[in-house]
């Protein structure tokens, strides 16, 4: 026991030494810092009263696509001085339960994603009668209005899929793989359907386990091996476009890799033409939308978008226009 | 056991022990404590915590748990796992939706074959499990991977999409929406209907454990299945039968689900398996079976649906909650480990 103690002691004090003495003088949270004191200091901009808004995401843990839509939705509740309050469930139980608990608190203001909109109707009309305003963001355009929600902040995945397609078609493509992960996702089947519905070659579905990246590799490189006619991968998020790249390495295919969404690594290879392009659908434009049109609503009544859905995509970005995106991305504001 | 014997290690405890030592010695005492200090603690900390509304919504997360909690602790106490329970609450429901759909049949039809489609399921496990003497960790991790892709695959198949068709709109569906899905005012509070089904089944569970001879037989065969065995207990009938009411816990939870949504994604409860397991743990079950309680999974499942509910009310940031259900599982099986061997060093 004692000489164990005596190795733990070693190795702690040996890395405390490398950590302090080898610094790197580029990137690294040092960094970080300078980016964020250059950036605006938050303040609020108007004198209303600290009103409290709920967002309730679909999202799993840890996903960087609703880090981005939570940094919109921040900054503009710290410009509407708002007490914002984030809370997500992946399972549609879970997520309408989360609901019911804002509606509870009586917030003054409900921002939630309709993935599973069959699972969140009762929840989001308990809101409705106990006079609370719903704005419904990123999934749900069919049923936010049927709902009783004020707005819809989102893309339209078939559209989405449709401006793809297109694209594909521009670039000659014959034969797209689109890659699914997450099993059940109804918008993530609109996406690939759209895609079909614009794409004159073939598309075929690959569903993989998005939890779990080597898997996601694997199978993507299996599906590669077997099918050399595959000249384009389609990826559902920016995460797994990188993945894809590895994949077709490992694979020794040529075929395009194409995503939907954007992150900072997905930028980097837009720019060295690593990716042919990504379709983007602004989430920070999401978040900091919903936020907004609340506070406009509670302070003003203004409701935006005339009954139909407030559209924030498809964007589609290619080598020309990455280079400006970089920055954006670094910062986890696009 | 010979009525003498009986009576005679009756009168043993009866000399020496205390009522408080009783209370001592119950599985869920720890949990209950922890439940109190949890209870009160977000009283405190979340704003509106301890409204009837928020009340009510805390009971329902619970009781969502708490339905699959009690089979599957008297599953544990019978010393075996059920990993395919999570996944079997989407199938049931997916079999109801999808049968009634394409049937065109009244919803309750749906209702009926999704029990019996669950049950075989059960009864499958079970099956499995005593032919094969494989550990039933194994056998239904099979079962979990194999419901998993058949949940999506017919649903595919069937209804072309991953998510079934609505079928709010055809005959049955508001008598069985009145069943398993509906809201009740009792008091000036809504509460879901699954509370009473959760209710209903902790009672049911703990009048067959304590009350009847099934009851000492699922102790039996989780404290000692060889010594179980060669004292006359069925244990094979036994752990069937055990597979067989996680089975009816998953089709009464299943049916919620469908009937409170009116359509069923295909692609969830993974993972839920693991927060049933839990809920029994910290309410007291042990991990190597033998020992446990019904109330003990409801007061677990309470706890997991305070501490959930409770994170939200105190508007701290979600992504630590499964922070502090780690440390209360290990915090919560530490007291009941410190108050059993405290109750068992003073008999």
């Amino acid at each position: 026991m004692a000489r164990f103690r005596t190795w733990v002691g070693i190795a702690v004090a040996g890395a405390l030494g490398i950590s302090l003495t080898a610094c790197s003088s580029t990137g690294g949270k040092r960094a970080e810092d300078a980016r964020k004191a250059a950036a605006a200091q938050g303040r609020a901009a108007v004198n209303t009263p600290r009103w409290t808004f709920a967002m309730i995401t679909h999202s799993g843990d840890g996903d960087t696509f609703w880090d981005i839509v939570q940094s919109g939705a921040k900054q503009a509740a710290v410009k509407d001085n708002i007490n914002f309050v984030y809370s997500h469930d992946a399972q549609a139980q879970q997520q309408a339960q989360l609901v019911d608990a804002a509606v509870d608190k009586k917030v003054d203001g409900i921002i939630v994603t309709l993935a599973k909109p069959d699972a969140l109707k009762a929840a989001v009309a308990r809101a409705e009668k106990a006079g609370i305003p719903v704005v419904t963001v990123n999934s749900g355009s069919e049923q936010s209005k049927a709902f009783g929600a004020l707005t819809h902040i989102g893309q339209d995945e078939t559209i989405a899929g449709e401006a793809v397609g297109d694209e594909l078609n521009r670039r000659g493509r014959k034969k797209a793989l689109c890659v699914l992960h997450e099993q059940g996702n109804v918008g993530h089947e609109q996406r690939c359907d759209g895609v079909a519905k614009t794409f004159h070659g073939t598309v075929q579905k690959l569903y993989v386990n998005g939890t779990n990246m080597p898997d996601v590799q694997s199978a993507i490189e299996a599906k590669l091996q077997a099918d050399k006619s595959v000249d384009a991968v389609v990826t559902l998020g920016a995460p797994y476009a990188d993945t894809a790249v590895k994949a077709k390495g490992d694979a020794g295919s040529s075929a395009e890799v194409d995503t939907f969404d954007l992150n900072a690594k997905v930028a980097a290879e837009l720019k060295d033409g690593t990716l042919g392009f990504a379709v983007d659908q602004q989430p920070y434009l999401q978040g900091y939308q919903a936020v907004d049109l609340l506070w406009l609503y509670k302070y003003n009544g203004d409701v935006l978008g005339g009954g139909k859905p407030v559209l924030t995509g498809p964007q589609i970005i290619t080598k020309d226009q990455a280079g400006a995106l970089a920055e954006y991305t670094q910062r986890g504001t696009r | 056991m010979s009525a003498a014997t009986d009576g005679d290690l009756r009168d043993e405890r009866i000399l020496q022990t205390s009522p408080l030592r009783k209370l001592l010695a119950r599985p869920e005492l720890g949990s209950v404590v922890g439940a109190l200090a949890v209870l009160v603690f977000f009283a405190l900390a979340a704003d509106g915590f301890l409204r009837a509304a928020s009340l009510g919504t805390v009971l329902y997360a619970s009781s969502t748990i708490g339905i699959m909690a009690v089979p599957v602790a008297l599953l544990m106490i019978g010393g075996e796992f059920d990993l395919s329970a999570g996944v079997l609450v989407t199938s049931s429901a997916l079999v109801s939706s999808m049968f009634s759909y394409q049937m065109t049949a009244n919803t309750w039809v749906g209702v009926g074959v999704s029990l019996l489609v669950s049950l075989a399921i059960g009864a499958f496990n079970g099956f499995v499990l005593t032919r094969t003497r494989l550990p039933s960790f194994i056998v239904t991790l099979g079962t979990f991977l194999m419901l998993t892709g058949m949940n999506l695959g017919f649903t595919k198949l069937i209804d072309g999409t991953v998510s079934t068709k609505t079928i709010a709109d055809m005959e049955g569906f508001p008598s069985a929406h009145a069943v398993f899905a509906s809201t009740l005012t009792l008091g000036g509070v809504d509460v879901r209907v699954t509370v009473l089904w959760w209710f209903a089944l902790v009672a049911l569970g703990s009048w067959i454990l304590l009350r009847t001879r099934a009851g000492n037989w699922i102790f039996a065969v989780g404290g000692n299945q060889d010594a179980a065995r060669a004292v006359g207990v069925p244990v094979a009938r036994t752990k069937i039968a055990l597979y067989m009411g996680v089975a009816f816990g998953a089709w009464v939870s299943g049916q919620h689900l469908l009937f409170s949504f009116d359509a069923v994604q295909s692609g969830e409860g993974v993972g839920n398996e693991l927060i049933y397991i839990i809920a029994a743990v910290i309410g007291g079950c042990l991990i190597t079976g033998g020992y446990g309680s019904a109330v003990g999974s409801a007061i677990g499942a309470l706890l997991f649906g305070m501490t959930s509910k409770g994170i939200v009310f105190a508007e701290w940031n979600p992504d630590w909650f499964k922070f502090f259900l780690g440390a209360m599982l290990l915090l919560a099986t530490l007291l009941n480990a410190w108050v059993r061997k405290r109750a068992e060093a003073t008999k």
